[in-house]
């Protein structure tokens, strides 16, 4: 066991350098970097003051140097200029440079400068990061149970008129992308224009203007359930169908298994077969896709908050991608690629624990 | 002119889509007739949900193509401007009609005074022109790189596994923002992609003949002349676009509008490792058969038995696959769209217009939501016409 957690973290680690690579090479692109020079110096530069702003600060060391630098195992670039004044990376302002640490990447801690929000990058991902936390919190509470409750009851018993339903809920919600329930519930539920809005305040079965609202942008202090109940249920209605489709045709498959005949027969009731001797094994393949919805949570974060104006984790990731803000983006691309990684890393191993007839050996 | 009810407009609409239903009911009359002589496509008339799945698919199908080709469906031009006509409600009659134009907005006008009913119409072009096409591609960059991924297994597994997994850990949008913004486009990148990803038929189809006819060498020539000449000349002028960092070849009968061939390589892209990832364990499945034993001892080639021993025994799986992946291949294109990447910001298809239509949507409930609701449709067509032909396919 030890040794199978090893190789995969070894895997994990060099994957992870990889993409970072990736990244750290696509925003670091001329084109790139001659919009950034632009943006923060002045926009009627020509290509000689763009080129040696560039220079200065070092974005036009070799790719790979560059990226040594930024991962922090590479002493960092230092500029003098004519009067011999020495500016870097790693040289905060009015810091003396011999004071000033070789290293700062990454593994340091530095995560560099967001040009767009004028703050730390490892401050502003810490902020939206706990943000979007709270968010995903309330998404599994919700999705999680509700999925499996659902594919349970509808592989209990294959065929049946609760199964044909049920089943046919949960093609719908996987066919209903984030973008489209998003705006159908407000549509419905945080319109004042809305039919049903509106007929529900004549009936007086609601005070305000409308059931909940439309943004979550006072969520971010005080999430209600007036002003965080949409994005949630957006978000878990996605992920929702997929969950409980695998819940159902595991659940399917224990049913008719030798054992659970056994058990039938031995006059053990319907109840207790299906919560003592089948859930447990019905439950194992969900857990895995499970771990790995958390890619497509993600996703789901992305678009739910840009709907939402709720400024977490993914509208962070929209601003920086959308604003050139390449440090930040690089710093969004790290945490989001680790999160994929780690869950990746937990379902595996945590499908052979479950599963004892897996063997890693 | 009177602002028409809401059962006029939607009696209306009906009668706008008369194509489509006649179509339809041409080709359900025809199918159940001869559903027995049709194979799995026969079987499928036989499931109410894959039924209602397909009903849903061909209708959008149909209404893409009377509306794209034959200008039919929609009433207005999905472009034009009218005065007057900015975020009004469904029903509104156009203010100064002309003789023989359309005379109300059936279902109100967008923030720039356009037909919210046309555009929701040929948006379905947009989608049903690059959907199928790109999961097409997708599936033979899959196929061609997992059935030797799963054959072989080994070295060459693993590193093909390594590469298919990091892409599978990228988290999509990241992945588009970083391929589709202008900058990267301009560096050239996404073609570089397209001149490898559109590799992968013609290499497909090379091989496909090649290890049928390897035996028979004037047929081989036929065949690989008959089918590889066309695909490369598709190929160059695919790839080729003047202007753009790749332009030298002078046979260019087309160039791919404004945005849509990088769209269409970033959805392969994304598409592609999930599809080798379900060919490879297929193929690993279905290696340790009996035929294929009985082929190894013959003395077929590796690839003969690839292409033509597995691959057709793993159709069933891969069809359905097929179905759910365009489905999931219309919803990356409405993500795009919705991001505003990609697609010219006056395209017509149903991300874009989502997009424009939930800034104002606590006020103006009808431009996002037909295009939402089309959207939605044609997916859950797709998913319950996966799931009736799983079920067909299961039956035997």
């Amino acid at each position: 066991m030890g040794l199978f957690i090893l190789r995969r973290v070894g895997v994990m680690i060099l994957t992870a350098l990889c993409l970072t690579y990736i990244v750290f090479f696509l925003t670091n692109l001329y084109p790139n970097l001659e919009k950034l020079a632009k943006t923060q110096g002045n926009f009627r530069m020509t290509d000689e003051a763009v080129a040696s702003w560039l220079t200065d600060r070092g974005y036009m060391q070799s790719m790979p140097k560059k990226y040594a630098e930024w991962i922090g195992v590479a002493p960092s670039f230092r500029h003098v200029d004519e009067d011999g004044k020495i500016t870097g990376r790693c040289i905060l302002p009015g810091q003396d440079p011999a004071e000033a640490p070789q290293y700062c990447g990454i593994l340091q801690g530095h995560w560099g400068w967001s040009t767009v929000f004028k703050d730390k990058v490892g401050d502003i991902i810490g902020q939206r990061l706990s943000l979007t936390g709270i968010l995903m919190f309330w998404v599994m509470v919700v999705m999680v149970p509700s999925a499996l409750i659902v594919g349970v009851l509808a592989g209990m018993r294959e065929g049946s008129v609760l199964d044909r339903s049920l089943s046919t809920v949960s093609i719908t919600s996987t066919a209903t992308p984030e973008y489209v329930s998003g705006v159908i519930f407000i549509a419905l539920l945080a319109s004042s224009k809305s039919p049903l809005t509106n007929w529900l305040r004549e009936n007086g079965w609601i005070e305000g203007k409308t059931v909940f609202k439309g943004s979550a942008t006072s969520a971010m202090e005080n999430p209600t359930f007036e002003n965080f109940t949409l994005p949630v249920i957006t978000i878990a209605l996605y992920g929702m169908g997929y969950i409980a489709r695998m819940t159902r045709a595991s659940m399917a498959e224990v049913m008719v298994a030798q054992y659970i005949r056994t058990a039938r027969l031995k006059g053990v009731s319907f109840y207790n077969i299906v919560v003592k001797h089948a859930l447990r094994n019905a439950l194992i393949a969900p857990f895995t896709v499970i771990m790995l919805q958390f890619p497509w949570l993600l996703n789901g974060v992305v678009i739910v908050e840009t709907l939402f104006n709720y400024k977490g984790f993914g509208w962070t990731l929209v601003q920086a991608a959308s604003n050139n803000d390449i440090e930040l983006l690089l710093g969004v691309s790290v945490v989001s690629v680790i999160v994929v990684l780690v869950t990746q890393l937990i379902s595996d191993i945590g499908y052979v624990y479950l599963n004892p007839r897996i063997s890693v050996t | 002119m009177e602002p028409i009810s809401w059962g006029a407009i939607f009696t209306q609409i009906l009668i706008q889509f008369t194509p489509v239903w006649i179509a339809l009911i041409v080709l359900f009359a025809v199918s159940i007739r001869y559903k027995r002589r049709l194979g799995l496509y026969g079987k499928l008339f036989d499931s109410v949900i894959g039924m209602i799945g397909f009903a849903l698919v061909m209708f959008w199908v149909f209404t893409a193509i009377f509306a794209g080709v034959f200008d039919l469906i929609g009433t207005h031009d999905p472009l034009a401007q009218v005065s007057g006509m900015k975020n009004k409600v469904p029903g509104t009659p156009v203010r100064g009609a002309e003789e023989g134009e359309f005379t109300h907005y059936l279902l109100g006008g967008d923030k720039l005074a356009r037909d919210v009913f046309t555009r929701m119409v040929l948006g379905s072009t947009v989608v049903i022109a690059i959907a199928p096409l790109a999961t097409v591609f997708a599936f033979m960059v899959g196929i061609t790189l997992g059935l030797p991924a799963g054959y072989y297994g080994g070295r060459l597994d693993t590193t093909l596994s390594f590469l298919a997994n990091l892409i599978l850990a990228f988290p999509v949008i990241l992945l588009f923002y970083l391929l589709v913004t202008p900058e990267i486009v301009q560096t050239g990148l996404p073609q570089f992609m397209a001149v490898v990803l559109f590799l992968f038929p013609l290499v497909f189809f090379g091989v496909l003949i090649h290890s049928r006819f390897r035996t028979q060498p004037s047929r081989n020539m036929i065949w690989l002349a008959v089918v590889l000449v066309p695909l490369v000349l598709l190929y160059m002028s695919l790839i080729n676009e003047s202007g753009s960092k790749i332009s030298f070849w002078p046979l260019d009968f087309f160039d791919v509008p404004g945005g849509i061939l990088v769209v269409f390589v970033s959805v392969v892209f994304v598409n592609s490792p999930t599809v080798f990832r379900i060919v490879r364990g297929l193929t690993m499945d279905i290696k340790t058969r009996d035929y294929v034993a009985a082929a190894q001892t013959r003395g077929e080639r590796p690839w003969y038995i690839m292409l033509w021993e597995i691959l057709p025994n793993a159709r069933g799986p891969l069809i359905v696959d097929f179905c759910l992946r365009i489905g999931y291949t219309t919803i990356l294109l409405g993500t795009l769209g919705f991001f505003g990447l990609g697609l010219p910001p006056e395209s017509p298809d149903w991300g874009t217009t989502i997009n424009e239509g939930r800034k104002l949507l606590s006020v103006y409930l009808h431009p996002a939501l037909p295009p939402a609701l089309a959207l939605l449709s044609l997916v859950l067509g797709l998913n319950l016409l996966a799931d009736g032909l799983r079920e067909e396919s299961l039956r035997d």
